[in-house]
């Protein structure tokens, strides 16, 4: 489904991914670990198609397409979804009026007619009950004075909504207690299918617990320096990541 | 002969017509004179610093409408909000068009200020309130007042609620080539009255008119008045209006400007402050491109105690569009416990956009909250990526963004149908169809 080989970006002249090769197959769920500054989210952004980095070497292939050659919005009309780390405030647009226009742009891009108001309404209700948000929340405007844990929520209430074949979760799990991160995590895995999968970014093993990976990569320096199982997760939680760093030199 | 000659000449033909003898008149005289002593302001002065009306009036405009130019209904229903029920004052190259109009003097009067000025039954109202609180200095407003003659006469008396908005418009044909065109317009309410007020200035098709208006506003006490300006003409249109508005104890005003389109827009919007509790609402939403030019030049004259005034002015610009703002607050040392809000903010969608914005605060009293501001921005970049990361496209996010830049000064916008016109206006504006209610 994903097809990542060498990958190189920079961000101001500053080479940040190094090189990253990584294959995500349909059904799969993958963590991805790594310190501060590793490299974790400008990963997730390049995927996403964030202009403001600058991709020097390596190519990016999302079922067969040439995602380097495709715009942000085009990459998310093929299923390719980023939670992001830090949602963008967006006052004037409320969260429901930007989930439709953003389902009926995807829908548009495929030749597919608006959804119908009665559809929707019913289809937000039920995402929305699956991440315990309330109507008022539906009305407010998109991300403005949220809380960390509702930014977060919100994040997933989208994905839930446009069904993405690729997810990509940023830091989902920053900001958010044991409860919102039960909720979040609920909503990820009924998502789940055999068709879609998902790139779990964290610091941590907690969410994992919740979300179980398939595969966990360690990214170091820009690099994936180890990949293994759901037991390496366990590992970096008990170790650290000092360890992997004395294996590689 | 230049225009100023042209109007002195103009002036003399004009006297010809009227009764020299009425009070009115020696307002009229007196204020050419010192119309004639001054001229047109350049812009050399401070006020006019960064918008020149030079190549404006080099054109050579016809001072009087020749007659009454018929226009049918179907050709500008467009700019009328036909979907509201409405008392219409509708002039057509600075005539009445009776036919055009919905008139009333039933508990109030919504009628010519022609009519009020030579009818003895409006002639304590007149006295009273006519020429009272303009400018006297102010050159555009002594030119607009020498050739008083026509121009909405609205009357709400006391303790009444006017039950339908009113429409004031004025049409330009364009059949007599450019023109000069200056109404003038009066409207009082009463204590404990309410009214709500559109006006309009359109230009029929795409020619050189200039329209000098000046509307007094007298809010008595605990008025409640609502009064929307919606200018969106053609590329050689301009407008310069002067609006002077004059509130007792409690009253409560509220002025949205939504300037959207022509040549060249000046808004000289004076607040006085005559009691105590008093509310001033000035709002603004201003997309502009191509060539367009629109000043925003505020007053609020805080003179007692206790009043708040509200001011939150958005400019959109693009192309090689100039805007600016210029917002003054004065409170006088009696003026304590004065709360002013100011707050202008731009995007700049091109290059070679340009916005001057400058708040103007003199504030003699100490006991006040005065808080200003002002930004310049292009769009965000992170906001336009989240959109875009979400399917959508990158001309519809930018319009997304826009839109909700300039929305929450909708939010205070209280007729629905205004509301859903402006709504329309800004989508076309910016040229996408935003399809359901943001």
């Amino acid at each position: 489904m994903l097809i990542i080989n060498n990958l190189h970006a920079s961000v101001d002249g500053k080479e940040i991914l190094k090189g990253i090769n990584l294959q995500v197959n349909p059904g799969e769920v993958h963590a991805i670990m790594g310190p501060n500054g590793s490299g974790k989210s400008t990963f997730a952004s390049v995927i996403s198609g964030n202009e403001d980095y600058k991709l020097t070497k390596g190519e990016i292939f999302f079922e067969d397409n040439d995602l380097l050659e495709l715009n942000p919005e085009a990459r998310a009309h093929l299923g390719v979804f980023l939670s992001f780390q830090y949602p963008v405030e967006i006052p004037g647009v409320t969260v429901t009026n930007f989930i439709k226009t953003a389902i009926n742009a995807s829908r548009k891009a495929k030749g597919i007619k608006d959804m119908p108001a009665a559809e929707m309404l019913k289809k937000i209700r039920e995402k929305a009950s699956l991440l315990d948000i309330n109507s008022k929340f539906l009305s407010r405007s998109l991300n403005e004075g949220f809380s960390g844990g509702e930014k977060k929520r919100n994040e997933v209430f989208q994905m839930a909504m446009l069904e993405p074949k690729l997810a990509i979760l940023d830091e989902t799990d920053s900001g958010l207690d044991i409860d919102a991160l039960k909720i979040v995590a609920n909503g990820v895995n009924k998502l789940k299918s055999k068709e879609n999968a998902v790139i779990v970014i964290t610091h941590y093993q907690r969410l994992l617990e919740y979300i179980i990976p398939d595969f966990v990569h360690v990214i170091l320096e820009g690099k994936i320096v180890k990949s293994g199982s759901k037991e390496l997760a366990h590992q970096l939680e008990a170790k650290g990541y000092d360890w992997i760093k004395k294996e590689l030199s | 002969m230049d225009l100023k000659e042209k109007l002195i000449s103009s002036f003399m033909a004009f006297e010809e017509q009227l009764d020299l003898s009425s009070e009115v008149h020696n307002i009229r005289s007196k204020s050419f004179d010192h119309f004639e002593k001054i001229g047109f302001p350049t812009k050399r002065d401070e006020a006019w610093k960064y918008t020149s009306l030079e190549r404006l009036l080099k054109n050579d405009y016809s001072i009087f409408p020749k007659k009454e130019n018929t226009i049918e209904l179907k050709d500008v229903k467009k700019y009328f909000l036909y979907d509201l029920d409405t008392y219409k004052i509708v002039f057509i190259d600075g005539v009445y068009s009776p036919f055009l109009s919905d008139t009333t003097h039933d508990g109030i009067d919504v009628c010519l200020l022609s009519a009020a000025l030579s009818k003895s039954k409006y002639k304590k109202i007149i006295d009273k309130y006519f020429n009272q609180i303009t400018l006297k200095e102010d050159s555009l407003t002594s030119l607009n007042t020498s050739f008083t003659k026509e121009g909405a006469y609205v009357f709400i008396p006391k303790s009444t609620v006017a039950e339908k908005p009113i429409q004031i418009i004025h049409f330009a044909t364009g059949k007599q080539g450019s023109m000069l065109l200056q109404p003038r317009n009066l409207i009082v309410v009463e204590d404990n009255a309410q009214v709500q007020i559109i006006e309009r200035h359109q230009s029929l098709k795409n020619h050189e008119v200039l329209t000098n208006s000046v509307t007094e506003i007298f809010a008595n006490e605990r008025s409640n008045i609502d009064y929307y300006k919606i200018q969106n003409d053609f590329s050689e249109s301009s407008l310069i209006d002067n609006t002077y508005i004059s509130q007792k104890h409690n009253s409560n005003v509220k002025v949205h400007t939504f300037s959207f389109g022509g040549k060249l827009i000046r808004n000289n919007l004076n607040f006085y402050h005559k009691g105590e509790n008093i509310e001033s609402t000035m709002k603004g939403i201003t997309i502009i491109g191509e060539k367009q030019h629109v000043d925003h030049y505020t007053l609020v004259h805080h003179a007692k105690p206790n009043c708040n005034s509200y001011q939150d002015y958005k400019g959109i610009l693009s192309d090689r569009a100039v805007g600016v703002f210029n917002g003054k607050i004065l409170v006088d040392k009696i003026a304590q416990k004065t709360n002013a809000f100011q707050q202008n903010n731009n995007i700049l969608i091109d290059n070679n956009a340009t916005i001057n914005t400058k708040p103007q605060l003199e504030i003699f009293a100490d006991d006040v909250k005065c808080s200003h501001g002002c930004t310049i921005g292009q769009l965000n970049n992170d906001a336009l990526f989240y959109l875009r990361s979400r399917g959508i496209p990158k001309k519809e996010a930018k319009a997304l963004l826009t839109y909700a830049f300039a929305n929450n000064v909708l939010e205070s916008v209280k007729i629905p149908a205004v509301k859903a016109r402006i709504n329309s206006l800004i989508a076309k504006k910016l040229g996408v169809n935003l399809a359901h209610d943001l």
